[in-house]
């Protein structure tokens, strides 16, 4: 394999360039000490990082972001698991079907998947409610947990579960020592991609959330509507502070290549 | 412990016919409860009648359907969201393939450092990354303007915020992302040897480039364009902050037309109208990439 050339080269680094410029300058911009938004900024100042404790809107959505991506991942992965079983090892009449209807919110827009629920969930009482937005993000969240957990199950070796039955084992056990074990890699990336979906979600949130449920993104959204202070500078560079720091933890666990190479692949369609 | 095998035992009774309709049970129930009949919903509410006084009624008319189709300011927003989409795509391939293989041909640790500055941005928040293009552009004072007029390559400022380049610019850096993963993905599957072969066989780069690596490359063009397409036309919070009130997409309209108007069964038009077009792109483009490599890969 041959070296990439000087012109390669150049083109990479005006690449790198373009995909950092816009989130350099948001976590330069938060350490302004003026009270509007400009870029370049002409000092340096925490005003902006103390003013988040003046407006716990901000530190509550966080909580709430949290809450809602860790409870919409677990819950979609509970309900993909045994799908995603039935797709991988049985030939049913309706298995394609089933799929497409379990892939389809990637193919739905989500400004229309948010005008469905937002109807929908007004009509049986829980608009605006954290209970809606959990079956809401649940919907969204389900083929990026389904595609994984499918992946795995699929590629699994069922010998091994074969072997188990022929030594006695009982079905409870395979489950539990054998098959969970080997697709356990895959409920783990399942999980990860799912609560990042969820937790950078803004456009079907922005339905569904009331005043009281919403979530960081849909907060940070609405704030730059009506505001132009740099406050929003500050709470996404915290954001991308915990992000940069979750990213190097999980790339030191469980290799960051490995866990993402999935997430275009679950936006493609088969 | 007896009750799990006598449980076990009965499961086996049951007829393997019904065996995966019960593992996809509870996913099945989910998705018709909570997808399947909000989306029914909206395409009926889509034919209700709205007046401002009145709210919304529940009769089936076209007069929605019937707005749309007559008053050009809907055709021309939907042709302004769908022109944004193809730029973005030609924009993220043109850039995006290059990129792929250049990343493709780097070795460790270089690859891993930038696959994560390529993935990192699809973990940032929209808004965030949005608030930063316009940060870049905004205004006279702009550093981006003021770079390209210090540099004598424009002679006044580009204008960015309410207009379709500023969208253009700033989905293309939400999106890049899936156009370089798809490509990349396409060139993993490239043998490295072929190029080695071709060379030895005395072909030039060019002749490498042109007869070796693109064709293989083209298919994950295709199918990145696919998804870059498909999230640019449906695209929210990069449009609304950019575009502001001023210069609308679909999805903005759709929104608008809920939150503050009110007018329910005229959002749920847009909205079920840009359902149905971008699901017979998708489907569309699908089915003819496909054919046509189905031919070329045999």
């Amino acid at each position: 394999m041959s070296r990439n050339g000087p012109l390669a080269l150049i083109f990479h680094a005006a690449f790198v360039i373009f995909m950092l410029a816009p989130i350099v300058v948001v976590c330069a911009v938060a350490f302004t000490p003026e009270g509007y938004l400009s870029f370049p900024t002409h000092g340096l100042s925490l005003r902006w990082f103390r003013a988040i404790a003046d407006y716990p809107e901000f530190i509550h959505a966080f909580w709430l972001s949290i809450g809602l991506g860790a409870l919409s991942a677990t819950i979609a992965l509970a309900v993909s698991v045994p799908a995603a079983l039935a797709i991988a090892r049985h030939r049913f009449v309706g298995r394609g079907l089933a799929t497409t209807l379990f892939m389809s919110p990637l193919m739905i827009p989500n400004v229309v998947l948010g005008i469905a629920f937002l109807r929908f969930f007004s009509e049986i009482g829980v608009g605006g409610s954290f209970t809606g937005l959990v079956l809401a993000h649940i919907i969204f969240v389900f083929p990026y947990a389904l595609r994984l957990t499918l992946a795995s199950a699929t590629g699994m070796d069922r010998a091994i579960e074969q072997a188990a039955i022929s030594l006695g084992a009982s079905e409870w056990t395979i489950l539990r020592r054998i098959t969970v074990p080997l697709i356990l890699p895959g409920l783990v990336s399942g999980w990860t991609l799912a609560f990042i979906q969820s937790f950078d979600e803004v456009t079907m949130t922005v339905f569904v959330a009331a005043p009281g449920t919403q979530t960081l993104p849909v907060r940070m959204f609405l704030y730059i509507q009506d505001n132009i202070d740099p406050l929003v500078t500050s709470v996404s560079a915290c954001v991308i502070a915990i992000t940069a720091t979750a990213l190097i933890a999980l790339d030191r666990l469980y290799g960051l290549e490995r866990l993402l190479s999935g997430h275009a692949g679950t936006r493609d369609r088969e | 412990m007896r009750e799990a095998t006598q449980e076990t035992r009965a499961t086996r009774r049951l007829a393997p016919a019904a065996v995966p309709w019960l593992l996809s049970l509870p996913a099945l129930l989910l998705f018709a409860a909570v997808l399947v009949i909000p989306l029914i919903m909206t395409i009926l509410l889509s034919f209700h009648d709205w007046s401002q006084y009145g709210g919304i009624k529940p009769v089936l008319i076209l007069k929605n359907w019937r707005e749309i189709w007559s008053d050009p300011y809907y055709a021309e927003m939907f042709l302004r969201t769908f022109r944004i989409a193809a730029l973005v795509t030609l924009v993220t391939a043109l850039v995006g393939a290059p990129e792929a293989y250049i990343l493709n041909r780097m070795r460790p640790p270089w690859r891993g450092l930038f696959v994560l500055v390529l993935l990192g941005p699809l973990l940032i928040s929209v808004v965030a990354r949005t608030l930063g293009w316009a940060l870049l552009f905004g205004g006279r004072t702009g550093v981006v303007n003021a770079a390209l007029i210090n540099l004598h390559l424009i002679a006044s400022p580009i204008p960015f915020m309410f207009t379709e380049t500023g969208i253009v610019v700033a989905l293309v850096h939400v999106l890049m992302p899936f156009m370089v993963l798809a490509v990349w993905t396409a060139l993993q599957r490239l043998d490295p040897q072929i190029e080695n072969a071709a060379a030895s066989l005395g072909a030039g780069h060019l002749t490498i480039l042109r007869r070796v690596i693109l064709p293989q490359v083209v298919p994950g063009m295709l199918s990145g364009g696919i998804i870059v397409f498909a999230l640019a036309a449906s695209a929210f919070a990069t449009p609304a902050i950019i575009g502001g009130r001023r210069l609308k997409v679909a999805a903005t309209l759709a929104y608008d037309e809920f939150l503050n108007t009110l007018n329910w069964p005229l959002g749920a038009a847009v909205a079920v109208l840009l359902l149905v077009v971008l699901v017979a792109i998708v489907v569309t483009a699908n089915r003819l990439t496909e054919r046509r490599y189905a031919e070329v890969l045999g």
